[in-house]
């Protein structure tokens, strides 16, 4: 789950790491009284989930209120990769001497939580730690010790030389560690971690990824979920215990298990065909899943063939086909159905389509040409 | 000989009174598989499908002295479900529970590393020696015993693959279900070197997906470490970046984890690249 830099900051808040002042603005009369509270001069940035942002045009710098009046205008009138800007964060101007990094992140290969931090912030870190490797420093910590302040301080000295800034830095990555640990984090981001004048380290842009997988402890959190992060038909699916998201072809997949639903897709693919979503039905599915994942995948008016791959394991092939053969009563099903249908129960699941005349394909490849026939 | 499991494995189930556990108990029961005992906190004392039900894995070790426990628990108690075998010693732990806080699931690879225990999954099938044992949730019958190892980060797409083999006859000297989950307690590189030394496995099917870079570092093994003839295939050659497919682990973030990567670097370590599962067998022969 992501979170918006005026959420991420809030959070920041929290755990005591100090951001520059900013106030969220939803139009440009609120920008503009936003940007007077904060003494004029501001940065305005606009509130999206992806990345990118700067290069797209949604962060501008205005001197005074009139700008920020206009600029908010602007940004709040765009869409950033295919999602609309609704809100922008008016924050305000500071003096920068320099831009360091910070960040946290788990490393699954390493089986570590690793601490990050870059002399060279305001930048793309991942290219960075590409391009230059020797300016980013990183850390390693056993997520069941923890890190000593000895190792932190032993790694953060290489970024943050001066020693005023290295007890500033120490402060900011225990509490970002402790942000991270708390609230099952997948990514927590400083970048730009600003050097003020006066000599003060402030965070400029807040970055915070939520583990979907720990949201069952975090209720408070719920409450920070933004839905536009999810298609409606991902929303949807979510809903009734479905995993899919939309691709761009046009034949539509039901697939019980992620692995077979990517493979399915691919071979598809191979095939010539090009599908037009991946859809994981789970496992243990029962007939209205079935009839739920048809539903979701006639949403969408280019499909003009539907393959359905079932691999019974815990999933019954009975339940499926009763899920079919409702769908064909109860939904309007103008496109081709290809059903290939194997395992747990087939023989009660193939008995029932074949009552009623549907044909129930027993090998995948055979069932993927004919459904690329069919488009 | 097989790997990790055998017709002597003695195993636990944990969560063996819930949906899941009781069914799936019973048809690894079926299969032949020697379960000796069940836990359910405040369930002891009952008996599921003739198998005694212990209130914690200690009182059940003590008892029944279990090689191998399955983890049936819900994702909120899979932690500690998993530290409870580990504490009570059982070397072997699979976990078959979806949606484990990753955080978690890393603090658990480590606190079963430093017992010398081992972990397969969570998020996963689980494993089996066939026509021996059986700890999972795999329909048996498309198995056949025989001298291929199998490896996977998914479910039914080793289904797939397995139903290939045995269909072509090539049966199976132990198929394992790694996880689907981006932190999973055993990788490629271990159970290859397992099936390496195995001398019932003569080769390997290698079943991975988008997503970190586990097929890399096993592909780097190969070259570097096996004899026996490895045979791979990728899905997710058609996912978008960014998103997660399915499986929590299944994520191409920040162009890393592609299907191409993959692909490109088993081929370089020598290892055939199956483009669809039903070739998977001709690879081999």
């Amino acid at each position: 789950m992501k979170l918006y830099e005026y959420q991420a900051r809030d959070l920041f808040t929290r755990y005591g790491i100090e951001s520059a002042p900013g106030i969220v603005a939803s139009n440009p009369y609120e920008a503009s009284e936003a940007a007077r509270k904060l003494g004029g001069a501001c940065a305005i940035k606009a509130q999206v989930l992806v990345g990118g942002r700067g290069k797209a045009g949604g962060v501008k710098i205005a001197k005074n209120p009139e700008e920020a009046h206009t600029h908010a205008g602007n940004i709040l009138g765009m869409t950033i990769k295919t999602l609309p800007v609704r809100k922008v964060l008016v924050s305000k101007a500071l003096d920068i001497e320099r831009e360091y990094y910070m960040g946290l992140t788990v490393d699954r290969t390493d089986k570590s939580i690793v601490l990050i931090a870059s002399a060279s912030g305001g930048v793309d870190i991942e290219q960075l730690a590409e391009k230059q490797p020797e300016k980013v420093h990183r850390l390693a910590i056993n997520p069941l010790k923890g890190a000593s302040d000895e190792e932190t301080e032993g790694m953060l000295r290489g970024v943050f030389e001066k020693e005023g800034l290295l007890t500033q830095a120490m402060d900011t990555a225990k509490s970002l560690f402790k942000l991270f640990m708390e609230n099952d984090c997948s990514l927590v981001e400083i970048n730009p971690y600003a050097l003020i004048k006066g000599g003060e380290l402030v965070a400029l842009d807040a970055k915070i990824v939520i583990d979907e997988s720990g949201m069952f402890k975090h209720e408070k959190l719920e409450d920070m979920r933004n839905r536009e992060e999810y298609g409606p038909d991902e929303l949807e699916a979510k809903g009734w215990g479905l995993s899919f998201i939309n691709m761009e072809g046009n034949i539509g997949c039901i697939v019980n298990g992620a692995g077979l639903a990517m493979a399915t897709m691919d071979i598809i693919k191979l095939f010539g065909g090009a599908p037009a979503n991946f859809l994981d039905v789970g496992g243990s599915s029962s007939p209205e899943k079935v009839l739920h994942a048809f539903e979701i995948i006639l949403h969408n008016s280019g499909v003009k063939a539907i393959l359905i791959n079932i691999f019974g394991g815990i999933t019954r092939c009975d339940d499926i086909a009763k899920g079919i053969l409702q769908a064909k009563k109860e939904m309007d099903l103008s496109v081709p159905l290809v059903i290939r249908l194997i395992g747990t129960n087939e023989k009660e699941g193939r008995a029932l389509l074949e009552k009623a005349g549907i044909e129930a394909h027993e090998d995948l490849v055979k069932a993927v040409q004919k459904v690329v026939e069919f488009v | 000989m097989s790997i990790l499991i055998n017709s002597k494995t003695k195993v636990l189930v944990q969560g063996i009174t819930g949906h899941d556990g009781s069914f799936h108990a019973g048809s690894m029961l079926a299969y032949g598989t020697k379960i000796v005992s069940g836990v359910t906190p405040k369930r002891g004392g009952q008996v599921i499908n003739g198998i005694p039900v212990f209130n914690s894995v200690r009182e059940a070790c003590d008892q029944t002295k279990p090689d191998c426990s399955i983890i049936f628990v819900p994702a909120r108690f899979a932690t500690s479900a998993i530290r409870e075998s580990a504490d009570a010693g059982i070397p072997l732990i699979v976990c078959i529970t979806e949606g484990i806080p990753v955080l978690e699931m890393l603090a658990n690879y480590h606190y079963v590393r430093e017992q010398g225990l081992r972990l397969i999954g969570p998020n996963c099938p689980g494993l089996i020696t066939p026509e021996e044992c059986k700890v999972g949730i795999m329909p048996a019958r498309i198995h056949k015993a025989g001298s291929v190892g199998v490896i996977s980060r998914s479910g039914t797409l080793t289904y797939e693959i397995v139903y290939n083999l045995t269909l072509k006859g090539h049966g199976q000297s132990t198929c394992i279900g790694i996880g689907g989950d981006p932190v999973v307690g055993t990788d490629f590189v271990e159970l290859l070197d397992l099936f390496e030394k195995d001398s019932q496995t003569s080769a390997v099917v290698l079943i991975g997906e988008i997503g970190g870079e586990d097929e890399e570092r096993a592909a780097e093994f190969i070259a570097d470490n096996m004899e026996k003839p490895v045979v791979a295939f990728i899905s997710g050659k058609t996912a978008p970046p960014g998103k997660r497919m399915g499986h929590a682990g299944a994520i191409i973030s920040g162009g890393r984890g592609t299907a191409e990567a993959k692909v490109k670097a088993f081929q370089e370590a020598g290892v055939r690249v199956a483009d669809r599962p039903d070739e998977v067998p001709e690879l081999i022969a």
